[in-house]
């Protein structure tokens, strides 16, 4: 029967993992407000609901084995989001493609899927994300005038509301490239305002470094006050080379052909 | 009812959602949800579920009414539900209206707005989202352009205290009620509106069905209570009629339940196994309202389980009813569904079952799958003798047996549910709690010989509702509640060795007599609720968003000028003659044996179950022309094969 996964019992062991799967997907147009722990729901039922032959973990209370890479936050839109499932039977990573993709509300879109091949994890080759913030009602000059300042100031500190309070961090370290998008090369989807578009590739340390704190950032250097929320989308996330690029972190296990729809956007 | 608005309000709604919580709730995008083009239908519904998202989304009304509209090529259904203060506050700044989930459509664009009220609790946020609509708080003031407002559910059986801001109120099951409405209003809408809003409101009344408090008049004596109701229109019923869906077989429905991304408070596919209830609790107004028991046979109850998880991908099934191991199939329910799904990650639960020992069997059935957390059995009253006034027939060695039996078969945790503020309840009889819930953990000591069993005691305030025999039943005042609630808590915690194995969980009484002003209130109460409002009340279900003091203030402005009060209508007792406000609502139930039931319960008399014992005519059958619709069938559930993994 489709949609129904079996469970196996805990005092006989738990199916052995036979196959690792990496997956790339997408949380796009309004699904960009489902939060991490919304996502991770909606997965387990589509998992469920796709016959995926997903491994549990041993113990009383058994959890599928999905492991997932570092989440966007709410609100913001990505290209480039990594998880990982172990299987208990082997599946071709198309068809585990496909099938999750459908079993998803669209807007949360399953790109990619290869075969764990590599023996290097997925958090071992992501240290970056590249970012694209659109910030509608910002004239471009006004942008490129605060970039230009973070751009050049040696440090960038900004007041972040932690668990334990107030915390002042500097982020400029964390940003590796700060730039604004000429507006005739990707097209606003906000008709009749302006909209400047900032792009951005930051390392991914600790504490995050967010694409809102490189805004509160802005605003620390150069009094930028977007007029309504930027609106941000991660294009990639990988580990950053040598010429300050984002590497997509699946090629290590690619046999060299590409599995489902192509990034469009890879830095 | 405008032609041309704007389609969608999300350019507006999206840069607000960043800056209020769990924006997730707002964007829709739900498995199961439809989206139709705005231009293809003939007569478009929004429907409310007037609280939270979390709370509303998975309400099973809503859901059917939507799947069963949306399944009509010319019909188009929406879903809204009560936006949170945050969000309150920034549409105000932006004007941002009232939107569906599902298209972000504004609700005033639409032809019919449908609320479903399970609680009078929902009022205020009935406010304001119509008010956030753009649609005018007194239907009186409403025009051609504005969406007809419907009230719905339980709390519609007396709609009285709402009669200004809706239009119109359905008593009792939506599913072909919806659908009759909706052809009024396609065939008016398709004859160019004639007589505009007044005459298909005078439509819809003249089916006998659909309640429309405009066409009927009522008068009060010089002491406040109602001298009578009367219709104002011709052809206009005098009494209007509750809907009863016949034949559950053939509305299989939720068949594509929605899947929320967000977190709500039920995650799990349900499905309702039986409607109505003849068990005859005096308290419970569902029991009453929803007679006579309709059964859904067990292979449909299969079919719906079955395409249901497949649908969601949903790991927990909720068998739902009123009493559910009344179902005359229960056996092969749940013992066809735990075979079914015996070893996958399938869980079933079995909400709302009586006090005895057999329901300890059916639940082990369901937990073959999962963990044995906790049952939950609901004794309602302490004493044998308030159990006798309640008709909650239920001995205190059945209670003890059933909960030994569950203990005995490895549950550890056993919850049990009593009422305070019972009529004619004493300080002994909420004290006879703490000396069952003694003799529960005593005996379920003895009888497994570990230290390691509890029991939660949790207590409700008893509130009287419309359509029961407790109907003229006085409130207990809050303070009453409150104390015995006290001498219950040092009653329990008396013998410390036993005190420490039980939990004792309980709400102050105070909530319970705004719900007692709101079921039982009339046309009146409508001025307090629109002041409530006006001081900032929303959610009023939440206790953090509640205040009482709000309510008190509000009653004691707006009712002195008709010379009641707050107490009037909650801590005053009514004699047999007096016209109640929904006395021209019809749930069937024959006055006349609803009066003597109440004295019945005053004489501590017990009534025995329609079902299993000859008819005691309450009136119901007779006079919705229907029938009581139960098994067995005798079909079995087979297996089907899981996926192997």
């Amino acid at each position: 029967m489709r949609g129904i996964m079996n469970k196996p019992q805990p005092e006989g062991g738990q199916a052995p993992v036979v196959q690792r799967i990496r997956i790339r997907y997408a949380k796009r147009g309004r699904l960009r407000f489902t939060s991490h722990r919304d996502f991770a729901r909606a997965f387990e039922r589509a998992l469920h609901r796709a016959g995926v032959p997903v491994a549990f973990s041993q113990g009383f209370t058994p959890h599928p084995k999905i492991s997932y890479a570092s989440a966007a936050p709410t609100g913001a839109a990505s290209e480039a989001e990594y998880l990982e499932i172990g299987l208990q039977a082997r599946m071709d990573p198309e068809q585990v493609r496909a099938a999750l993709d459908e079993a998803l509300s669209p807007g949360l879109d399953v790109l990619e899927a290869v075969e764990a091949r590599a023996p290097t994890s997925l958090a071992d080759r992501i240290d970056a994300s590249h970012w694209r913030v659109e910030l509608p009602g910002v004239a471009p000059d006004a942008l490129r005038h605060a970039v230009a300042a973070f751009a050049a100031a040696p440090e960038v500190t900004i007041e972040r509301l932690t668990k334990q309070g107030r915390r002042s961090v500097d982020i400029r370290g964390a940003v590796v490239r700060i730039d604004v998008v000429q507006p005739d090369t990707v097209p606003s989807e906000f008709g009749g305002v302006p909209c400047a578009i900032l792009d951005l590739v930051v390392r991914q340390v600790t504490p995050t470094v967010r694409p809102d704190d490189v805004l509160a950032g802005l605003r620390v250097v150069a009094d930028l006050e977007p007029p309504v929320p930027p609106r941000a989308t991660r294009l990639a996330q990988g580990r950053l080379t040598a010429q300050g690029e984002v590497a997509d972190p699946l090629d290590a296990d690619r046999d060299g052909e590409v599995v489902g729809e192509d990034a469009w956007s890879r830095a | 009812m405008s032609v041309a608005t704007e389609p969608t309000v999300w350019p507006r709604l999206e840069p607000l959602l960043p800056l209020v919580s769990k924006p997730i709730q707002y964007v829709g995008g739900e498995l199961g949800a439809v989206v139709k083009e705005w231009d293809t239908a003939a007569v478009r519904w929004a429907l409310m579920y007037p609280d939270a998202y979390e709370v509303g989304l998975p309400n099973q009304g809503v859901q059917i009414l939507y799947e069963v509209l949306n399944e009509q090529p010319d019909v188009l259904a929406e879903r809204t539900y009560a936006v949170w203060p945050d969000l309150e506050r920034l549409m105000r700044e932006h004007g941002v209206p009232q939107f569906t989930v599902d298209a972000h459509r504004p609700v005033g664009a639409f032809d019919l707005l449908g609320v479903s009220f399970a609680t009078e609790l929902g009022y205020t946020n009935l406010l304001t989202a119509l008010d956030l609509a753009g649609i005018p708080l007194e239907a009186a003031r409403r025009d051609d352009t504005h969406p007809v407002v419907i009230a719905g559910g339980h709390a519609a059986f007396n709609p009285e205290p709402i009669a200004d801001f809706i239009d119109a109120a359905v008593l009792g099951d939506g599913e072909e009620a919806v659908l009759e409405i909706t052809a009024i209003v396609r065939d008016w809408k398709a004859a160019g509106r004639p007589g505009g809003r007044d005459e298909l409101l005078l439509r819809l009344a003249r089916t006998g069905s659909v309640y429309v408090p405009r066409f009927y008049d009522v008068t009060y004596l010089p002491d406040g209570r109602i001298q009578k109701v009367s219709p104002n229109r011709g052809g206009v019923p005098f009494r209007v009629q509750k809907r009863t869906t016949m034949d559950l077989d053939s509305w299989p429905y939720p068949k594509k339940p929605l899947v929320p991304l967000a977190e709500t408070v039920h995650e799990r596919y349900a499905v309702e196994i039986f409607r109505g209830c003849t068990r005859g609790c005096r308290f419970c107004q569902a029991g009453m309202i929803t007679r006579p028991v309709r059964e859904r046979s067990v292979t449909t109850i299969g079919e719906m389980v079955a395409e249901g998880l497949s649908f969601s991908g949903f790991s927990e099934v909720g068998l739902l009813s009123l009493s559910s191991a009344d179902h005359s199939e229960i056996g092969e329910i749940t013992k066809g569904l735990a075979d079914r799904y015996e070893g996958t990650n399938v869980s079933l639960s079995l909400p709302s079952t009586r006090v005895d020992a057999f329901n300890v069997t059916l639940a082990e059935e369901l937990s073959r799958n999962g963990r044995r957390t906790g049952l939950t059995f609901a004794p309602e009253g302490g004493s044998e003798r308030i159990r006798r006034v309640i008709n909650k027939m239920v001995s205190e060695e059945d209670l003890i047996r059933t909960v030994v039996t569950a203990y005995r078969q490895g549950w550890r945790q056993v919850k049990l549910y009593f009422m305070c503020g019972l009529p004619t309840e004493t300080d002994e009889d909420v004290l006879q709690i703490a000396r069952l819930a003694h003799e529960v953990i005593q005996a379920g000591r003895a009888a497994t010989g570990s230290k390691d069993i509890r029991c939660t005691v949790s207590i409700g305030c008893f509130v009287p509702k419309p359509h029961t025999p407790f109907q003229w039943a006085a409130m207990c005042p809050p303070e009453v509640v409150d104390d015995r609630l006290k001498k219950l808590k040092n009653a329990i915690n008396a013998d410390r060795s036993l005190g420490r194995a039980i939990g004792f969980r309980y709400h102050d009484g105070q909530p319970s007599l705004i719900e007692g002003l709101l079921s039982r209130g009339d046309r009146r109460v409508g001025a307090v609720i629109r002041r409530v409002w006006e001081m900032g009340g929303r959610f009023d279900g939440w206790s953090e968003h509640f205040s009482f003091q709000r309510w008190v203030d509000a009653a004691a402005e707006v009712l002195p000028a008709h010379g009641v009060d707050l107490d009037w209508y909650t801590t005053r007792e009514r004699d047999e003659l007096e016209v109640l406000p929904w006395d021209h609502l019809d749930s069937g139930l024959d006055k006349d044996w609803l009066w003597q039931d109440w004295q019945n319960a005053l004489n501590e008399y017990e009534q025995d179950d329609c079902r299993w014992t000859p008819c005691f005519d309450c009136g119901v059958c007779p006079s919705m022309d229907t029938q009581i619709q139960i098994g067995p069938t005798g079909r079995k559930l087979l297996p089907i094969t899981p996926v192997k993994g």
